[in-house]
């Protein structure tokens, strides 16, 4: 019997296990709320210190971003991952960690073009995609008050 | 004690959306990232954003889609101050405090840390 | 001489022998249920280097090593090496073999490379061209982590389907003057095989196709059948890859179910180990084959087996290009000694 690509597709899907997606999602949303639990007391610490909210915000940001880094090059925060997903993913925690473990590990290439070249592998697109979005809001914005004749 | 209980219900929520992505679409990590903050900007831009952030602060700023506001945010206030300029100088200037920090204890931390087995 | 059974299948006339084997294994593989079988398990998963590729080459020699002393060999007594690793430009095993002054002909078959090292040892023992030659590979979780996935220390989840790298290395020293040992008796080079699979998360589904196809030729070109063997063995296909073979195999009309293995299903125990489909990595197989299946061959427990090492040729720039992964399996057929005539 002759085995096609669409018989075996079905085949696949068959035997594939599917991810415990409840415990999954149940976990992402605890660590995950949890950090930004943690961010919500920073930000308050440092209003309470009278910083605007701005800087609050940026001190906070410095913060949990540290405390990944730690995390990440004690080996802990993978460990965390595994469980947490998409929690340890999606806030800025996860960026730190994608920041930092591939500096750690380019580390035996040397400086340059092992940490310096590799740091931006997985926080690279991020970066780009975050700024050249933010650019194209911002060509809107100017299109507009052009338009409107503010300037 | 109110904001605490939304920051944390929010955060998850967020989260919880990218542990959606990655179980049930064939996602990479990387794409989703990218997914939330350019998700982020889009929702600043389009003023929902905000709101969110003054219901349940950090539950909305420590995410990506934070991190796509901030940029959001920056831009709009260097455009309306510089113009033309702001449109370059506005994403990244409100951005580099977390970025900086990033990269500088990145850097620290592969000084610091031998890579280690799991 | 080797008579052929068909394209890319012989059947060999004179015995190769397996005068010795090795198998060294990292600390997870040696904490799983197989740990007991390696030669050695080492607890320091950097072997004592600087760097995690120096590691895995220091692993596959001192592998080497270790079967060339069970024979009572040193290096100048084999004429040819054979190995392959998954790294790029196979340099686990340039590196590893840098101090032998052995002639060496490196293999890249992904995880099929123990099978592609014994057909081709066998195939220069038959054709007279030396008398004896070392066939080795290896695998390193952490080298193959850094190439083909993400940094060790990168907090991603891994699917229900992915498979994990063991850190294991394998070596055989093949001859054909050790009577009594266990011998290859039969080989079959695998064919490309591809079925569209695009999941790099799912090794095991990409390579059962092609596990299937070379033991079916196997079977039509030897007029074998599963029943004429005590052990079908697959090398790291993995819990869903090795259930996928077996219904494809169904499907061709041969029950293997009794008598199969997979050496990546055998290496870690799922559920207390996180691990997964199982092991895979080319020590997969060649760690379990070496440490495992050859002393019961040796013993005469197993007497006649079928050893099919599956790899994923898979390079991550072409599978971000969108292509899909097409894979092989190479099968030896071993015999116990007292079993070949």
């Amino acid at each position: 019997m002759k085995i096609t690509p669409e018989l075996y597709k079905d085949m696949t899907e068959q035997y594939a296990p599917k991810s415990k997606s409840y415990v999954n999602i149940s976990f992402a949303f605890l660590i995950g709320g949890g950090i930004c639990l943690l961010g919500e007391g920073l930000l308050n610490l440092f209003e309470y210190f009278g910083l605007d909210t701005q800087e609050a915000g940026s001190w906070t940001s410095i913060i949990l971003v540290f405390l990944s880094a730690l995390f990440t090059g004690l080996g802990w925060y993978e460990k965390i991952a595994r469980h947490a997903g998409a929690g340890t993913l999606v806030p800025i925690t996860g960026f730190a960690n994608g920041v930092t473990s591939p500096a750690i590990e380019a580390r035996t290439e040397g400086w340059i073009l092992g940490v310096g070249s590799k740091i931006f592998t997985i926080a690279g697109p991020v970066i780009l995609y975050g700024t050249a979005a933010s650019v194209v809001y911002g060509l809107c914005l100017q299109i507009v008050r052009c338009i409107m004749g503010d300037q | 004690m109110l904001e605490y209980l939304w920051a944390f219900i929010i955060g998850g929520a967020i989260c919880a959306v990218g542990q959606v992505l990655i179980d049930y679409t064939k996602l990479t990590p990387a794409r989703i990232l990218t997914g939330f903050v350019v998700a982020g900007v889009l929702l600043s831009a389009l003023g929902l954003y905000k709101p969110l952030i003054e219901l349940a602060g950090g539950g909305a700023t420590v995410p990506l889609t934070g991190f796509g506001h901030l940029l959001a945010e920056g831009i709009r206030k260097a455009v309306d101050e510089k113009g033309w300029l702001g449109v370059f100088s506005g994403g990244l200037t409100a951005s580099s405090a977390g970025i900086t920090a990033a990269v500088l204890f990145g850097l620290a931390a592969a000084a610091v840390f031998k890579p280690k087995d799991k | 001489m080797v008579k052929s059974l068909g394209r890319g299948m012989f059947h060999m006339e004179q015995s190769i022998y397996i005068a010795s084997c090795a198998a060294i294994a990292g600390k997870k593989e040696g904490e799983g249920p197989m740990g007991q079988c390696f030669d050695r398990v080492e607890m320091d998963s950097h072997f004592g280097q600087e760097t995690w590729e120096k590691a895995e080459s220091r692993m596959q020699q001192e592998t080497i090593y270790t079967a060339l002393q069970k024979a009572s060999l040193t290096a100048d007594d084999v004429d040819i090496i054979l190995a392959g690793d998954l790294i790029n430009q196979c340099t686990s095993s340039t590196y590893s073999l840098r101090p032998f002054g052995v002639p060496f002909l490196g293999l890249f078959g992904a995880c099929s490379t123990m099978a592609e090292g014994l057909i081709t040892a066998s195939l220069i023992l038959s054709s007279g061209a030396g008398k004896r030659c070392v066939a080795a590979t290896s695998s390193h979780f952490s080298t193959a982590e850094r190439q083909f996935r993400f940094p060790l220390s990168y907090g991603g989840q891994r699917p229900p389907t992915a498979q994990w790298t063991c850190t294991a290395s394998g070596a055989v020293v093949l001859d054909t003057e050790t009577e009594g040992s266990p011998a290859i008796s039969g080989v079959c080079i695998g064919k490309i095989t591809d079925l569209g699979v695009t999941d790099a998360n799912n090794m095991g589904a990409a390579m059962a196709p092609a596990a299937a196809d070379t033991l079916t030729r196997w079977f039509k070109g030897t007029c074998r059948t599963p029943n004429d063997y005590d052990a079908i063995v697959t090398g790291d296909l993995g819990m869903i890859g090795g259930k996928l073979f077996m219904e494809l195999m169904m499907k061709q009309g041969y029950e293997i179910n009794p008598c199969y293995h997979d050496c990546g299903a055998m290496m870690f125990d799922s559920l207390t180990q996180d691990t997964h489909a199982g092991g895979s990595g080319c020590g997969c197989g060649g760690s379990i084959l070496c440490g495992h299946f050859l002393p019961l061959v040796k013993s005469g427990s197993i007497k006649r087996m079928l050893f099919m090492a599956t790899g994923a040729l898979m390079s991550p720039m072409l599978v971000q290009q969108g292509e899909s992964i097409p894979s092989i399996a190479h099968l030896v057929e071993i015999v116990s000694g007292k079993e070949n005539d």
